[in-house]
């Protein structure tokens, strides 16, 4: 079954350095990390001490909070080090990998004969459970609750995507198998939002609603479809999942075994050869960095330009990677640079620039603020990269003041902080509105629950 | 420009946390980073950002209002040599204008933007870039014979009560550009109506008379000496800026397309001023009921006021529905108060800053029915369940 979605509104970011379609295998590092500060709201307790073996599968450490969510090994090997930062937080358990990973068995299984309280304990078992997200607040899911139904967004629109249709080429089977243990695990449904061109693609998939997604970003972005197909209200939850993540839980009924693999799209000209690389969760990069990245004043990108966060060339792949992105740093003066009609090689939603008359030029942006913070002076932007019925910029007003009751009203349960990533880079005013919504979110988790 | 930087950089650690001038920072900061968009890097969220800043905004703002000025100028000397006689070749019109009109746009910078350097220095935080347009709205709504002390003391009234008391650029409940001119309006109100203020030297010389069409029409007379093409151009008394809807249209035409100020809101007014104007038509009883409703939008403040002054997006409405609401209001009352109170034959002042604030309330209303949307949507789930 195939519905449409339009999404009106929005705003596509055209830049250079697009990953092309070819997939490239790196050898692996014998260096693996897996971070607790990639899970939103994690208080990590440990299960494993430096030196412990450990295969791929073995808890590494779990939620204090909900003690059946385990984060476990994508490796097997031997724990060597365990890094913690400020008030002994643990910033990454630190595996030595062996040559040949040897697993835990969780046991192959039919997963369409499965009822969901197996499905349930096989994914908090071997650790794809954290891969399942909760709306409202966007943290992982607490597997006490009924979602209503599950989105999966298939349709990536933020700017140097990587491809989904093109990263799961080679993995139908096991999406699939993904797909049908996510819909053990809701009472509603499954719902698959995809690409136009990816209709043919995806034509295979069951146990799912399919539906073509049209529009600019942030369509692409799991919010604004399930707002337009099964809106979210107080009280309720919704499931999100990545499509790379699906496959993984895919994989685990396929074979047995937690397999982490990633297929993560390189791209942005801080890349010398923008194209995808098959990788392994928690995997050093710096090897690999330095093979593939240019030398100069670049930042480093886990995740989409718009949302992802900035990390060194020495760190290791993230828990939800789906691409890195490499740009230019923007730390330089431009003398009289906010003269309208100057400096055309910015894009820009207003038309101050002349850069609008070039639909199809490909910018390669910088990270200069191009301007500094200002109180919130012009109105009507953040409607336009913002297609819900949801007014932004009151909301981002009742979360700077921690008014609960008013971002309540105002749709706070029907967002996450990357919907607000085109109000960031958008907005005259350059307030962080991402920093905002998940600071609020962290309020309600705390006052509300 | 490198030599430029290196100086500014030069200088910079003295105005630094720690620095001898520690406390002029915002001063400097606002100078340095006026010359130089700063090398500052995104730190949280999106990595990379829109080009447009808020002195891009502004500036397009003071760009669009040009023409105006510029008009303005040139209009000054227009109606002083054209009624007692003397040299009426472009550049001495515009040059008498000048000695007039700059004088004023100077004036209205140095004591607005000192006054927003001092709450800058004064709070610590660096200085907003709102007043660069407020500054030049404020000359070009005054009337040209208007001694600069009461100028000076207008914009000082608009700025400290009108916006900083409120927390200064983008706190502001009314807009400060017609806080000043109303505070004007309603304490030196002699220079600010009647016949001898809205040209250079009326009162002094008697060949000149300068009562605007408004005033006349208020006072009971049909319009014969100007044509509709003197009002559509702007040869005629007036308020420095207002008088050519040529030169706003033309600014008008700038805002629109950057997308600066709101399409919606002037859209609106022009509906709303035309609606007013047809019902006095139909009904007129006096000259100025009679006055065409079209032409109603040729005088006056009409046309400045609703391009540069009632998009304000600070002091107007915020969303979108809201915007069309508050223009549409401007529009009615802007028309009304001209026809109903012959006492302040400048109704769009007025209109404005009424809608100003109610602006709030229309944001209210429009936002309670999202909420409303929200909570029925619930509601309907609770009764299936």
């Amino acid at each position: 079954m195939s519905k449409d979605i339009h999404i009106k509104r929005g705003l596509n970011i055209p830049l250079q350095g697009e990953s092309v379609k070819k997939i490239s295998s790196f050898s692996p590092t014998t260096h693996y990390a897996i971070q607790p500060p990639d899970f939103h709201g994690l208080t990590p307790k440990l299960a494993v001490k430096v030196d412990d073996l450990v295969n791929a599968g073995d808890v590494l450490f779990f939620d204090k909070n909900q003690e059946q969510i385990k984060f476990t090994a994508p490796v097997s090997g031997k724990i060597a080090d365990i890094k913690r930062g400020p008030k002994r937080k643990i910033l990454t358990v630190e595996i030595l990998a062996t040559a040949k990973v040897t697993y835990k068995d969780f046991g192959k299984a039919d997963v369409a004969s499965l009822n969901q309280d197996q499905v349930k304990a096989k994914l908090l078992e071997s650790g794809c459970w954290p891969y399942i997200k909760q709306r409202p607040y966007e943290v992982f899911a607490n597997p006490n609750v009924q979602p209503k139904s599950i989105f999966i967004s298939a349709y990536n629109t933020v700017p140097l995507a990587a491809d989904f249709a093109f990263v799961l080429q080679d993995r139908k089977e096991a999406f699939q198998a993904g797909v049908t243990a996510l819909s053990k695990l809701t009472t509603g449904k499954v719902n698959l939002g995809i690409g136009a061109k990816d209709a043919e693609f995806f034509s295979f998939v069951k146990d799912a609603d399919v539906y073509q997604v049209f529009g600019n970003h942030p369509a692409g972005n799991v919010s604004f479809q399930i707002a337009k197909i099964d809106p979210i209200n107080q009280g309720e939850h919704v499931w999100t999942v990545n499509p790379q993540d699906v496959a993984i839980i895919g994989d685990l009924f396929l074979t047995g075994h937690y397999l982490a693999n990633r297929i993560v799209g390189f791209a942005g000209t801080g890349v010398k050869e923008p194209q995808y690389y098959s990788l392994l969760t928690g995997q050093n990069l710096e090897e690999l960095f330095t093979k593939t990245l240019v030398e100069g004043d670049f930042r480093i990108v886990s995740g989409n330009v718009l949302s992802g966060v900035k990390i060194l060339k020495n760190s290791y792949l993230r828990y939800f990677a789906n691409t890195i992105c490499v740009i230019p740093e923007g730390n330089h003066y431009d003398f009289l640079g906010w003269h309208p009609f100057v400096g055309n090689n910015k894009l820009s939603l207003s038309r101050t620039f002349f850069s609008w008359l070039t639909p199809n030029k490909k910018y390669n942006l910088d990270t200069n603020l191009n301007g500094e913070e200002r109180a919130l002076v012009v109105t009507g932007e953040m409607e336009q990269v913002f297609p819900m019925d949801v007014y932004p910029m009151q909301l981002l007003k009742a979360a700077m003041i921690d008014d609960i009751e008013k971002m309540e009203c105002l749709g706070i349960y029907e967002v996450a902080p990357e919907d607000f990533a085109l109000i960031d880079f958008t907005n005259t005013s350059k307030l962080e509105a991402q920093t905002i919504i998940r600071h609020a979110m962290d309020v309600m988790i705390k006052e509300v629950g | 420009m490198k030599f430029l930087r290196k100086k500014l950089d030069n200088i910079k650690p003295n105005f630094e946390r720690g620095g001898k001038f520690e406390k002029f920072a915002p001063a400097f900061f606002a100078i340095d980073s006026f010359l130089f968009v700063p090398n500052h890097t995104t730190k949280t969220g999106a990595h990379i950002r829109d080009g447009v800043d808020l002195k891009r905004v502004m500036y397009t703002v003071i760009l669009a209002l040009l023409p105006a000025l510029f008009f303005g100028m040139w209009n000054v000397g227009y109606q002083h040599f054209s009624q007692i006689g003397g040299d009426l070749s472009f550049l001495h019109l515009l040059g008498y204008g000048a000695t007039k009109v700059l004088p004023m746009v100077i004036v209205s910078y140095a004591v607005g933007l000192g006054i927003e350097f001092l709450f800058a220095i004064k709070r610590g935080h660096e200085v907003n870039e709102g007043y660069l347009v407020t500054g030049m709205l404020i000359p070009l709504i005054m009337p040209v014979e208007l001694p600069l002390w009461m100028l000076a003391l207008s914009v000082a009234f608009a700025v400290i009560l009108g916006k900083e008391v409120f927390g200064g650029t983008g706190m502001n409940v009314l807009n400060p550009a017609l806080l000043a001119r109303a505070f004007a309006f309603f304490s030196y109100a002699p220079y600010m109506s009647g016949d001898q203020v809205w040209v250079a030297d009326a009162a002094k010389v008697d060949a000149i008379s300068g009562e605007t069409i408004l005033g006349h029409l208020a006072s009971g007379h049909e319009i014969t000496s100007h044509s509709v093409m003197d009002m559509f151009m702007g040869y005629i008394p007036g308020s420095i800026g207002e008088t050519s809807v040529l030169m706003i249209l033309i600014g008008a035409a700038l805002l629109l397309y950057t997308g600066v100020a709101s399409w919606r809101i002037m859209l609106s007014a022009v509906l709303g001023a035309s609606v007013m104007g047809l019902i006095f038509n139909t009904f007129a009883v006096n000259p100025i009921m009679a006055f065409p409703w079209w032409q109603q939008m040729l005088v006056g403040g009409f046309a400045f006021g609703v391009v540069f002054m009632a998009t304000d997006p600070v002091s107007s409405a915020q969303t979108t529905t809201g915007k069309w609401i508050y223009g549409f209001f401007i529009g009615i009352f802007a028309i009304m108060i001209r026809v109903f109170n012959s006492a302040y034959p400048e109704g769009v002042m007025l209109a404005i800053l009424l809608m100003n604030v109610f602006a709030p309330t229309i944001d209210y209303f429009v936002i309670q029915g999202n909420i409303k949307r929200r909570k029925n949507r619930l509601k309907k789930l609770v009764k299936v369940a």
